[in-house]
This record gives structure tokens, sequence and C-alpha cells, in this order.
């Protein structure tokens, strides 16, 4: 039994972190927040250099054939750096879309591009009223051709390409289709959104030509599987994010006196940190279960990434609302970094579905067979 | 990162799993009801006599103290296999898990060999005599005097909360040994022999009915300075090994409740509809499942840095703490659910024969007992976190120039 990673794992995070603790500050960040920047281009060329987005890819297309431990202490330093570049969007979502579900040549094609960083994806799956999670979408496919509306789209406006969920309406099934974002017929434009640093856009579709990924009509269970890894991945950008705004409200509140006294000396502040501390510990276990399940693709997999997903969810929320409270008013202000952990763990939180969706999906694994119910 | 055992753990799983099949019971409910315990205690020392016989007491102690020199790993396998057995050695884990460590490092060692045995055994059972009735999350106010006469210590005062006083033979003791300099640098930690005439346990009526805890008097109880652990005026260091150890022991054993609600919920309809199927209970459930989870995997994290020779850190008040206030949320949640029936005790009538019932009125104690929930959060604070101290009043005093509002 062995519940850690290992010191080869352990070596990449250490590395990871000590490169975007030095080159990945609150001030990268803010370029791209408080600009129209779609992504810090230069970190992101660094990132590539330093092979992240090869992480999970296989060796035969041009990946470094490392597994999704590797990838998850990656993730949590990026979340704890707030790493301003579309890493969800292309490395968690666009690329284990077309490795899950893309055919040998859709792979060969794809892959070894991501992996050396020449292109990004992204996934266009939510409409506005419509939640991808019941296949509920209403963007068509007809003859090939693809019309509709996507918002939101995570780094909409930058991606090369987008795995696009739609209804082919002939057929009449739910498929994921690849969209080539610079083709005719494709209008992309940003959208304003609680965290800027990870910019999220709109996707208008008029008769644009698509190509399907994976088999027609097996966009629900590929979306399934999809959104279970990512979910893992998102979870420890959450735990790193919330470990960082508890690392800042631990060293603004131990500076800082009040009454004669450090304010960290308080009970109640304490208390407040204690109990972050505690969110986020919890949250840590449960996405180190989640890592085992994705890296191993256990059948727990689906009751891991809820898991997982519902825990760092409220471990980022408890975390970076209250760094926001012990740094007083000016944790209010936009000077202060507080909102940059709270806006991106909103970002975070919203991206794959919120906790309605992830909480149905976990109590959905813990149904047992209708029988073996007593009446009260 | 895996679960799998090593061919040596598997091997012995396997043979724990045989002897278990052929000395003890299957448990027959699905989850760990919450009943009342008459007779209990007997059948857990005969059940744990039979334990000891086959080897199996105390994995992770040394063979010379009536272990059986195998690791902490070994011990986690037997807990999860006993698991699915109806067996009960609560009574034992104060003693075992607590007192045991304490004796191991601070006893001289002939002392170690005499008593560790029959402790393992749960021939002799333990206990932990820190508490005072002036003297609960400010454990180190403790007044209970122990002064040294010619070759002995002689004990006077009062300890309360007392887990299992009234079936113990032996006690891990704090007490004062010096008032005249500051709080923490007057005590000192002894064991003492229960069954003499200047000791005497008085059980308390809790507000559940039932009478765990005790009042235990002492007057002029004889110690000898054999029995003394570490150097006089070294106790709360002693003291703090002993509560982090208890911290330990109970977060794996501790009710947090979940098992039963993941029953209920599964398991029974109301008004014609599975509880389960309720978005009300989802919301709940969901929670707490993550809380459950989170618990079970930071225990898997724990223990995977004590197999790799790491000691256990103050982290281990987050599972007392979580534990503690998610069984009593649990507990009200599941009998409101029951509407005007869950005002009803009687174990024929309620679902899981009155657990949930029976849990909303013992609840209140799980998050005192071992230290309250704000003692939890401090000392994940000042020791985990590193956040300062509370300014204090007594700091530097010496004992007996204190305020004590009385």
């Amino acid at each position: 039994m062995n519940f850690e990673f290992s010191d080869e794992q352990k070596f990449i995070q250490e590395q990871a972190r000590a490169f975007l603790g030095d080159k990945c500050t609150a001030a990268q960040v803010r370029e791209v927040l408080e600009s129209d920047l779609t992504h810090h281009a230069g970190l992101w060329q660094q990132v590539i250099e330093l092979g992240w987005p090869a992480t999970a890819i296989p060796e035969e297309y041009g990946g470094l054939g490392l597994g999704y431990l590797e990838l998850c202490v990656l993730a949590e330093e990026i979340g704890r750096s707030l790493l301003p570049a579309p890493v969800s969007s292309s490395i968690y979502l666009a690329t284990e879309a077309i490795k899950l579900a893309g055919t040998e040549e859709q792979k060969r094609a794809w892959l070894p591009r991501l992996a050396a960083g020449e292109i990004t994806g992204t996934v266009a799956f939510a409409e506005l009223d419509a939640s991808i999670h019941k296949g509920q979408v209403a963007v068509e496919v007809a003859g090939g051709k693809i019309s509709g509306c996507k918002q939101p789209v995570a780094d909409a406006t930058l991606a090369d390409f987008a795995v696009v969920a739609a209804r082919d309406i002939a057929a009449d099934n739910f498929s994921l289709y690849l969209l080539d974002l610079s083709a005719e017929g494709v209008t992309r434009s940003g959208v304003d959104s609680l965290d800027p640093s990870r910019p999220l856009g709109k996707l208008e579709l008029k008769q644009a030509p698509v190509e399907l990924l994976g088999g027609a009509g097996e966009g629900a269970v590929t979306i399934d599987r999809l959104l279970n890894g990512a979910a893992i991945l998102l979870a420890f950008e959450q735990v790193g994010g919330a470990e960082a705004a508890l690392n800042m409200a631990r060293e603004y509140t131990t500076g800082r006196y009040a009454f004669g006294r450090p304010v960290a000396s308080f009970q109640a502040i304490k208390h407040k940190l204690a109990d972050m501390f505690v969110a986020i510990e919890l949250a840590r276990a449960n996405a180190y279960y989640g890592a085992w399940a994705l890296s191993t693709e256990s059948p727990e997999l689906p009751l891991a990434a809820a898991t997982a997903r519902v825990s760092a969810t409220e471990a980022a929320w408890e975390a970076t609302k209250e760094n926001i409270q012990a740094h007083g008013g000016m944790g209010f202000t936009w000077e202060f970094d507080c909102h940059l952990y709270y806006r991106r763990a909103q970002h975070l939180a919203l991206l794959l579905g919120g906790q309605r969706v992830w909480k149905n999906r976990l109590v959905e694994q813990l149904k047992p067979a209708a029988s073996n119910s007593h009446t009260l | 990162m895996d679960f799998n055992d090593s061919k040596e753990q598997a091997e012995f799983r396997a043979e724990v799993r045989a002897w278990l099949e052929l000395n003890a019971n299957r448990r027959a409910d699905e989850v760990q009801i919450m009943r009342g315990q008459e007779g209990g205690y007997e059948r857990a020392k005969a059940w744990y006599k039979k334990v000891a016989d086959a080897g199996y007491a105390c994995l992770a102690w040394p063979k010379e103290y009536g272990g059986a020199g195998l690791s902490q790993i070994h011990q986690v396998i037997w807990s999860q296999e006993v698991a699915d057995f109806d067996t009960a050695d609560g009574y034992f884990v104060i003693g075992i898990g607590n007192c045991g460590p304490a004796v191991q490092a601070f006893a001289p060692e002939e002392v170690k060999r005499d008593l560790l045995p029959k402790m393992a055994s749960a021939e002799h059972v333990w206990c932990q005599l820190f508490s005072e009735p002036a003297a609960g999350s400010d454990v180190a106010g403790l007044r209970t005097r122990a002064e040294f006469d010619g070759d002995k210590w002689l004990l006077n005062g009062q300890k309360i909360w007392t887990s299992g006083a009234q079936h113990s033979d032996y006690g891990v003791v704090l007490t004062r040994t010096d008032p005249g300099v500051s709080k923490y640098r007057g005590l000192t930690l002894f064991m003492i022999d229960l069954k003499q005439p200047g000791v005497e346990v008085k059980p308390i009526k809790q507000m559940d009915g039932g009478r765990h805890f005790n009042e235990v008097f002492f007057n002029d109880a004889v110690v000898p300075d054999a029995y003394r652990l570490g150097e006089v005026g070294g106790g709360w260091g002693g003291a703090l090994h002993v509560l982090m150890n208890e911290r330990m022991a109970i977060s794996g054993v501790q009710p947090n409740g979940f098992a039963q609600f993941l029953h209920f919920c599964q398991h029974t309809e109301v008004d014609g509809e599975r509880v389960i199927d309720d978005p009300v209970v989802a919301d709940r459930l969901a929670s707490w499942y993550a809380r459950d989870a989170g618990l079970r995997n930071a225990n898997w994290r724990m223990l995977t840095a004590i197999a790799g020779g790491g000691v256990p850190g103050a982290e281990a008040s987050l599972g007392k703490l979580v534990g503690a206030v998610m069984n009593q949320e649990i507990a009200n949640f599941s009998v409101d659910y029951y509407n005007e029936a869950g005002a009803i005790m009687d174990d024929t009538v309620n679902v899981l024969e009155g657990h949930f019932q029976r849990s909303v009125l013992f609840s209140p104690g799980i998050r005192l007992a071992g230290g309250t929930d704000e003692i939890m959060r401090n000392i994940i604070a000042e020791q985990v976190l590193g956040l300062p101290q509370e300014p204090r009043v007594d700091k530097g005093i010496p004992f007996n120039e204190i305020p004590t509002g009385s």
C-alpha cells in the first residue's frame, strides 16, 4: 500500500513549483487579467518548452508518455500560481478528447502538434440554456456542417480547434465533432467573465465544416469519461489555489497587528484558518484518490472524480472567500491579490458544471438497484 | 500510488481472514448500529483473550512487551479484516492506544516487561486520568497533588471524564508535583494501580442515560517511584505524547455516522420514495460522502507516512474535529427526516433500531471527548499552521498564584 506520489513525481512537482514561483507571480496573472490578452504568451511558450502539454500524450504521438499522476502534480502547481494559460481547455480537455475518442488518423493528425505546442484546442460543450450533462444541446450538425451558438467556451479566441458537442438532426443522435476554428462559418468573440485571466468566449457557427470525433452517437459516453478525468485534474488546480489562499491569509494575519498583537493570535482568526486547512486537507486526500482512480482507470473513477470535484470546489470556495475576510478591507481592493484566487476559484468551480451537477453525479453512483428497501 | 498488498502483506491478510472465519462471527448487520451495551465488557474481554492467545494482539508492539513484533501496516490489515466481524475491543482502545505508547516511551524496562504484556492481552484494562473539574481544555491547570513520601508518591485530588475507569486495573495519571513553578513545569506523569483503597471510582450518568465516564478520587493513593513516567516536572511532554496518540487511536474508530446514513438513504422508503432519490437528501449525502471519503483518504496518507517511518503529526486532530461534528449533523438530519416519528425511541419501531435517536443524544459528547472542537482548531492553527498563541495571563506565573475565579 502506498498512497503517495513517487519521488520522481514529487521532483516534477518541485521543479514546477520553483519555475512558476519564480516566473508566474501575480504580476504575470494581472497582465492577462487587466488586458484583452488571451493568455500569457511568454509563460505558455516556456510551459511548452518544459513539455507540459506533452506530459500525458503517448510517445508514439509525439508526447512524453508519462501519465495522469504527473499531470496531477503539475495541475496543483498551476493552480497555486494561477497560471494564465490554456491549460484546462487544451491539456485536460481537448487533448484528452482526442486521446479518448479519436481515430488513429485523428490522433496522428492532432496529438503531435498539441504535444509540441504548435496548436491549442478547447471544448465547446456548454450552451446558455442547455446542460451538457443531460445531453440537451441545441447546436446541430447536418450534412457535415455545424450551426448554432456555443458559450461559454474557454479560450475560444485563442484555440486553433474545438471539440464540439452537437446533435445530428438526420441521425437524431448526440456526438462530438472536431471543428477548425479558422474555418469559414465560425465567428468567435470574447465574453466578459468572472476570471479574465482564464478568458471565456463565444462561438457562432453558421454551416461550418466539422469532422466526427469518435463514434456517431457516442458523445454522451465520451463526455462522461472526459469530464471525470478533467474533474480530477481541476481538483488539483483547485487544491493548489486554495492552499495559496490559505498561505496568503496566514502571512498577512501573522504580520499585521491589532490591539497590540498579531491578528493571527486571535482565536476567531485561528479557527477560521484551521477550517480552511481542514477543507483543503480533505479535498487533497480526495484528489489523491481521484488521481489513483484516473491513473489506473479504476471502475471507481466516476465516484472518485465526483468526490474529488465536490470536495475541491468546497475547499477552494472556503479558502478563497475567507482569505478576503482575513485581509479586512484591503482584501476587497483591486490592488491586493485576494480576488485573483477568488475569481479563479469561481472559474474552476463552474468550468465543468457546478456543485449541483457534481453532487448529483456523486449520488447517482451511490444508488443501489431498486430493491432491498424497507418502508418507514 | 497503489493500494495493493505486497506478497507478504497479502499472505498475512489471508492468514488473518482464515483465523477470523474460524474464531469470530461475521457481522449480521449491514452497518454497525449503536445499541445498549449490557454484557459487552465481559464479551470483549473473552474475545480479546482469544486474540492475544493467537498472537494477534498489539501486532506492532515488540514481542517482549506482549506484541507480535510486526509493523503498523500489519495492524492496519488486522483492523481492516476484523471490521467485517462481530467483535468488540472498544474497552481497550484507550489503554492500548494511549497509555501503551507512553509506558513504552517513559517507563523503566522491568516495569514495561511486567505490565505491558498484560495490557496487550487486555488481562489488565487501563484508563487515562488527565481532566479535572477545574482543568478541562486547560488541562495543564490540574490540581491533583503528588507528593514524595520517603520511597513512594502519595496522590490526592480528583479526576473526571475518565472513560472506562470502572473497568480499569491501571491508569496513566497526570499530577501536580510543584505548585510553586509555572503550571506546565510543575507536572509529573505516573502509572497507578487503581485497585487500591486510596482510589474511588464513581460513574457519571450522561445526558443520554449511559455511564461511560467516571469521577476518580485519590485519597493518599500510593504510587511507587518506579511507576513514574519521565522526569519529575516533565509530565507535560509526556501528556502531549499521550494526547496525540489518543487522537490517532480514536480518529480511526470514532463514529462519524456516515455508514449508517448511507444505509438509511439507500434502503429506506418514505412516502413511497427511496430516501436517496430526494433532492434535499442528495445535497447533504454528497457533502457528507465527500467528507467521509476525505477522512478515509487522509487516513491512507497518514498510514503511508507512518509506513515510511514518519511520525503522525497534529493532523490527527483534523479527523477528530470533522468526524465528531459530522456525526451530530447526520444524527439530527436523519431524525428530522422521520418527522413526528423521529421523536419515538423504540428499537422495534425505528429504522436501524433507533441508531439515529441514540446518536442524537450521544453525539454531543464525542465533540467534547479527547478535546473540544475549539481545542482541535487551536492545535491545527498553532501546531500545523504555526500561528502565534493567544497571549495568556497565566504565563510565567507560579501555578499557585494564577487567578482561579474561586
